[in-house]
């Protein structure tokens, strides 16, 4: 702390007062030219009814966009199933990597295997993961069946019936976002200094009294961002649902993003759903002023 | 350090009990197979002969194996073009997010700038755009500059959606390196580029690799953004290109996991090589880790 207070008083020696603007200037063009352009463009198109019949003829039309969205009789039901998906996709996600990280954050011969075999479903590229899940999941020939079978169950209607369809597609997405949460947490619980665990033997303290008092508040500082984080690339996620279901049955599984991917790129729906983008974001933007506010997320992040 | 020395006796923990650890190694066990099952599944699927998913055996490897789905996907489908639009989209995208991220990092740590605090929230808000909010005029954009179906229409998306994270990353990492180690560097007259370049940036490794992995990967594995921009075969990515192999009546699944396994190997190498960066080098939200 005392490192950072002293370089925000004066200039780093040998540093000139134009050398940060030098430093940042490719990353201020790259995002003055790929986001703030597109962005203003993109709330531009919101107003208009440009779709691919309209391309180079569009007019703006006003709020027409945004009232006919707000009206949309399914609107309700993407957004309640888009928070559900959210909400269990990260608390699994922080549930099983953490708790797979205690297990591995204490000498285990093998213990670096396993880490590599439990990173294996990041390093695989999302859409193969996506399909090779969606094999899995095939009625009649898929693995997860095949299994039940030998086991005396019944076969589970994976992605024919809506409800089981919404569960297959959270399944993909948690064994996809474990391994993120578990090496973060591996990270910030080798941090922790084990005199403080120590310390609690001495006053005799249980494992639940170690996890509660010393790593819960210890790993806080680690987590909540990389959670708050996860919760916005969670909700934002199109891959998965858009390979594994396609948003079906019917449009059982949709979410908002993946909704709005087929308005626009399925649909060509191009105004509508740059007007249905915006509405997302400034959602996400108020939730996250929100949630960073009360947690103090950022707590020392600036 | 006295304890430190005391613990590292034994192969195990002091405080684990036999029946705890047998408990640990079996939970991940289990966790390893879940994690491996839908990688087993490509690799068995592609060694099948036939292109269906109708087998009810559920052998480690097809009894039926065959590697002809390899042999076609090398030599009879433009696999190898793919790979080789990949490799060159996803490389250049790496190098200049690592360079663009690393300085800018550098600054966001080391000074306080007017309109740091303001790029540091913008940088952090691009990761709450939802993909089809900046893909839609992106695309609109590029079709209207006839970048679609190009190289550069494809890379400088994925070094937008790279940079910020990257940038969070390299800033939250600058700050865990002491910056007394450039005042040093400056009573011996060494510039403020020469320090960063000789003394922060090496010292850095652990982020520097990251951030590449994390670029390298965005544009090796992205599917959502490449579908919408590449509509010319020539020009696909292995995402696009594999994903073709799946059409609606008649997946040539055996092909498609051959191509699959072929694209996931050297993302699992990449990963491998690093998996000792990612423990430290991963810091989010300039959490010192």
């Amino acid at each position: 702390m005392a490192r950072r207070s002293r370089s925000v008083e004066g200039l780093l020696p040998g540093a000139q007062p134009w050398n940060p603007y030098a430093y940042t200037m490719p990353a201020l063009i790259l995002m003055a030219i790929m986001v703030i352009y597109p962005l203003i463009y993109g709330v531009y198109i919101g107003f208009t009814n440009m779709s691919l019949q309209r391309f180079f003829e569009f007019d703006l039309i006003g709020l027409r966009n945004f009232t006919s969205i707000l009206t949309e009789p399914e609107l309700w039901e993407v957004l309640i199933r888009s928070i559900v998906w959210t909400a269990v996709n990260v608390a699994a996600h922080v549930a099983i990597g953490l708790w797979l990280a205690i297990l591995l954050n204490r000498k285990l011969p093998g213990k670096s295997l396993f880490r590599v075999i439990l990173i294996l479903p990041w390093a695989i590229p999302q859409y193969i993961a996506a399909l090779a899940w969606k094999t899995m999941y095939q009625h009649d020939f898929g693995f997860i069946n095949l299994v039940l079978k030998q086991i005396g169950i019944d076969p589970v209607p994976w992605l024919q019936h809506p409800q089981w369809s919404f569960l297959a597609v959270i399944l993909v997405n948690v064994w996809l976002g474990i391994p993120f949460m578990m090496m973060i947490s591996l990270g910030g619980l080798q941090s922790i200094p084990k005199e403080l665990y120590e310390a609690t033997d001495v006053d005799g303290g249980t494992g639940w009294d170690k996890f509660r008092h010393i790593t819960l508040p210890m790993l806080k500082p680690v987590l909540v961002p990389a959670a708050t984080l996860g919760a916005v690339w969670t909700f934002n996620t199109v891959n998965v649902i858009y390979l594994v279901t396609g948003g079906g049955p019917g449009r059982s599984t949709d979410i908002l993003v993946s909704y709005v991917y087929r308005a626009a790129f399925d649909f060509y729906r191009y105004g509508y759903a740059a007007a249905f983008s915006l509405l997302i974001f400034i959602m996400l933007m108020i939730w996250a002023v929100l949630f960073v506010y009360r947690n103090r997320a950022d707590e020392g992040a600036y | 350090m006295a304890k430190r020395i005391r613990t590292s006796e034994g192969l195990f923990d002091k405080g684990d009990s036999p029946l705890k650890i047998a408990a640990i190694y079996a939970a991940l066990l289990v966790a390893c197979v879940i994690s491996l099952i839908p990688i087993w599944m490509i690799f068995n699927m592609s060694l099948r002969p036939d292109q269906g998913l109708y087998t009810t055996e559920l052998s480690f490897i097809p009894s039926n194996w065959t590697l002809d789905n390899y042999r076609v996907m090398i030599f009879e489908k433009p696999l190898l073009g793919w790979m080789g639009n990949s490799l060159i989209v996803s490389g250049t995208t790496a190098v200049l997010s690592v360079f663009v991220a690393s300085h800018a990092g550098y600054a966001l740590s080391r000074f306080r700038f007017w309109g740091r605090k303001g790029m540091l929230t913008f940088l952090l808000s691009t990761q709450m755009f939802p993909a089809p909010m900046l893909l839609l005029p992106t695309f609109l954009i590029l079709s209207q500059f006839k970048l679609l179906n190009t190289f550069q229409g494809m890379i400088i998306p994925y070094m937008a959606t790279a940079v910020p994270f990257a940038t969070w990353m390299m800033k939250g990492f600058y700050d865990t390196i002491p910056v007394e180690l450039e005042y040093a560097a400056a009573i011996d007259g060494a510039t403020n580029l020469q320090s960063f370049y000789r003394i922060t940036m090496p010292l850095a490794t652990p982020a520097l690799a990251v951030s590449a992995l994390y670029s390298f990967m965005t544009g090796w594995s992205e599917y959502i953004i490449a579908r919408v921009i590449l509509t010319k075969a020539s020009m696909y990515t292995l995402p696009v290109g594999l994903v073709t192999l799946q059409s609606a009546f008649n997946t040539e699944w055996g092909r498609y996991s051959a191509g699959a396994l072929l694209t996931m190997l050297p993302a699992m190498v990449l990963f491998m090589a690093f998996s000792r960066y990612l423990v430290g080098g991963l810091t989010v939200g300039g959490v010192k880790g």
